[in-house]
């Protein structure tokens, strides 16, 4: 058994009258690759919001190694190597793809508040290529100096996922990472994400598409109605009459 | 230069020299245009400070501040007081001014800076305000309220006094080391102040400080899950644009040291953000050029009259030349702010980017006219459009 990155317990987070997660606990492995899944409104990317600082959770309690994470802002459970890809996109629109994978690289360089004012942009060489190699990894080195926000959805997504591998996080938090993708770009998204995995990034990741989760995960976990319903190895999980009946049942019901 | 690319050294340099020579060498090429005398090209010189300053904060944020007048004041409050206890010279009046514009800067912006967005601009407008009826009424023993506050031959001036020099007759004359600062010196001492800040505003865009300023303003979400603490940059943004704009104050106030709470009101603040606009936000350039284009602006339109307008008209008929006149006097003289407004609307419709578009549309016009002879695929894209 290898040490344990993320440790979620008992964590609870409701809405008002909607209680959108329940006693949910998980202790994730470092170097693995889990997912979750779920049928839609499962409360997943609640889950994931939860993580990130994004929402702050009724009770219970998140640690990334023996960090506390509940509590924090997202700047700052970022800084401790937490990074995400979201569901659409999150780039910066109006700089061009090398700039917007040296800005997370200066993040994780220089920490959440760095003012030099007068360092200048081009004497930064080290940054600058270390960005135009993650750029190479995924694909997009021929497009460096475009505008971000005039690319194809697929090559944002492309981008967002360079944007959070420059930082070489310690849990990589994936919302959805080829949704909405053609067959083609997903494959190659697949593609991209075993080759990081070879790396040894512990990842979280959340996703619809079988395919994508059965070629990735290590283990995985069911969410329903804000609940984990089975965890266990892609083949125990496949197999888990808890589970066909929340996705046949649940959806149909 | 376009703001994707990562500026050269070697392009700063020719960006430096080219304004420095442009700047430097105004009372020469302004004379055509009839705005060569130097209380006019002060004036360019100056908003233009306070335009590049407010640009690194709204230009590179988009955090839009209509409070920035409150700092100008302060700046010119604070140079005047210098120069009534310390010494005319221009020299402490800058410093104090820009470190105590500064200081309230920091104030203003770390309460306001907790909102964003149009609150934000709230916020800001809402100190302003709360500053100028400070100055104007509450604070009169330091600003000397309605009448402004002045320089009188009885002020202490101890630094002055210690170095032997009295003023024996009339006020005394702001100076920088014996350099006047009225006139044509006044001019050049401006204009170097200009282009040392232009410069320090350029350092500013081009590090990686500015970048990420840029970034706060592409995507604030993505800067929090990056790792950023997006607030103390913000912050500093603020601070510096306010120290610009105290730096403008304090140089106003050496070209006529008199202070006035009317420089704070809200007007005064709409004004630097209508240069800003003006002339291309977020771009190096475009607010200077805005703030030179204003006052020029100001400066012919203001002057007219009734009397101007009728002359100019005199080659019409009677009763044409009566009818033109009464319909534009309106946007002349006092009211040149109508026309004012009027432009400025016509701008923000058609070029929102500003005169930078403006001109970055233009050129790519003529480049593209220039490839299309020799260049097969435009020739392609003709034929299928005449098709079309």
């Amino acid at each position: 058994m290898g040490n344990v990155i993320l440790d979620v317990t008992d964590v609870n987070k409701h809405f008002g009258g909607l209680q959108a997660l329940t006693d949910i606990n998980l202790r994730i492995e470092e170097g693995t690759v889990h997912a979750i899944i779920g049928p839609n409104g499962a409360g997943k990317s609640t889950f994931l919001n939860v993580i990130v600082g994004r929402l702050t959770p009724s009770r219970g309690r998140v640690l990334l190694g023996d960090q506390v994470l509940t509590g924090k802002q997202p700047h700052e459970i970022n800084q401790l190597g937490v990074a995400r890809v979201f569901q659409t996109p999150e780039i910066f629109p109006d700089l061009s793809l090398l700039q917007n994978v040296m800005i997370p690289a200066f993040a994780k360089r220089d920490g959440q508040f760095e003012c030099s004012i007068f360092k200048s942009l081009f004497g930064e060489r080290k940054i600058r290529e270390e960005a135009e190699h993650i750029l190479e990894d995924v694909g997009l080195i021929a497009d460096r100096d475009k505008i971000a926000g005039s690319m194809s959805r697929g090559d944002k997504r492309r981008l967002e996922l360079a944007m959070c591998l420059i930082q070489n996080p310690k849990l990589f938090l994936l919302d959805e990472p080829t949704a909405g993708m053609s067959r083609h770009d997903t494959n190659r998204t697949i593609e991209l994400l075993q080759r990081i995995k070879q790396r040894g990034m512990t990842k979280i990741i959340i996703e619809h598409d079988m395919h994508v989760v059965f070629s990735l995960a290590d283990r995985i976990s069911v969410l329903a109605q804000g609940a984990i319903i089975a965890e266990g190895t892609p083949e125990e999980v496949r197999n888990n009459p808890k589970v066909k009946e929340a996705y046949l049942g649940g959806e149909t019901l | 230069m376009s703001n994707t690319q990562i500026a050269t050294p070697r392009q700063d340099l020719i960006y430096m020299v080219v304004l420095s020579a442009v700047v430097l060498t105004m009372p020469l090429w302004l004379q055509p245009f009839g705005a060569a005398y130097p209380d006019l090209m002060q004036k360019f010189m100056i908003f233009g400070i306070f335009a590049v300053g407010y640009n690194i904060l709204f230009g590179l944020t988009g955090y839009l501040s209509f409070g920035h007048a409150a700092f100008l004041g302060v700046g010119s409050y604070t140079a005047v007081w210098s120069f009534k206890l310390l010494s005319m010279n221009v020299l402490p009046a800058i410093i104090f001014a820009v470190v105590l514009s500064g200081l309230f800067a920091w104030l203003i912006g770390f309460v306001s800076l907790r909102r964003s967005g149009i609150y934000f601009s709230i916020l800001t407008l809402a100190f302003a305000q709360m500053s100028y009826n400070l100055a104007y009424s509450v604070l009169t023993p330091i600003t000397n309220g309605e009448t402004g506050l002045q320089l009188a031959q009885a002020d202490p001036r101890v630094l002055d006094r210690m170095a032997g020099i009295e003023a024996t007759s009339g006020l005394p004359m702001t100076n920088l080391f014996g350099l006047e600062g009225t006139g044509y010196t006044g001019f050049y001492i401006c204009a170097v102040i200009l282009i040392v800040s232009f410069f320090i505003a350029l350092r500013i865009f081009h590090s990686p400080f500015g970048m990420k300023l840029r970034a706060i303003k592409s995507n604030q979400t993505r800067m929090s899950y990056t790792g950023y603490n997006t607030r103390p940059y913000l912050l500093t943004a603020f601070i510096i644009s306010g120290m610009y704009a105290g730096l403008a104050g304090a140089l106003l106030a050496m070209t006529d040291p008199l202070a006035g709470a009317e420089r704070m009101q809200w007007t005064a603040s709409g004004e630097v953000v209508l240069m800003t606009i003006f002339g291309g936000a977020g771009t190096l350039i475009g607010p200077l050029l805005g703030a030179g284009l204003i006052k020029y602006l100001e400066n012919i339109f203001s002057a007219f009259n009734d009397t101007v307008l009728h002359n100019a008209f005199s080659f019409l008929p009677d009763w044409l030349n009566n009818i033109l006149t009464a319909i534009i006097s309106p946007f002349v003289g006092e009211g040149w702010h109508l026309l004012l407004g009027i432009v400025f609307m016509l701008l923000v419709i058609f070029l929102p980017g500003g005169l930078m578009e403006g001109y970055g549309k233009i050129s790519r016009m003529i480049r593209e006219r220039r490839q299309k002879p020799a260049n097969g695929a435009s020739s392609d894209k003709q034929h299928s459009t005449e098709e079309a």
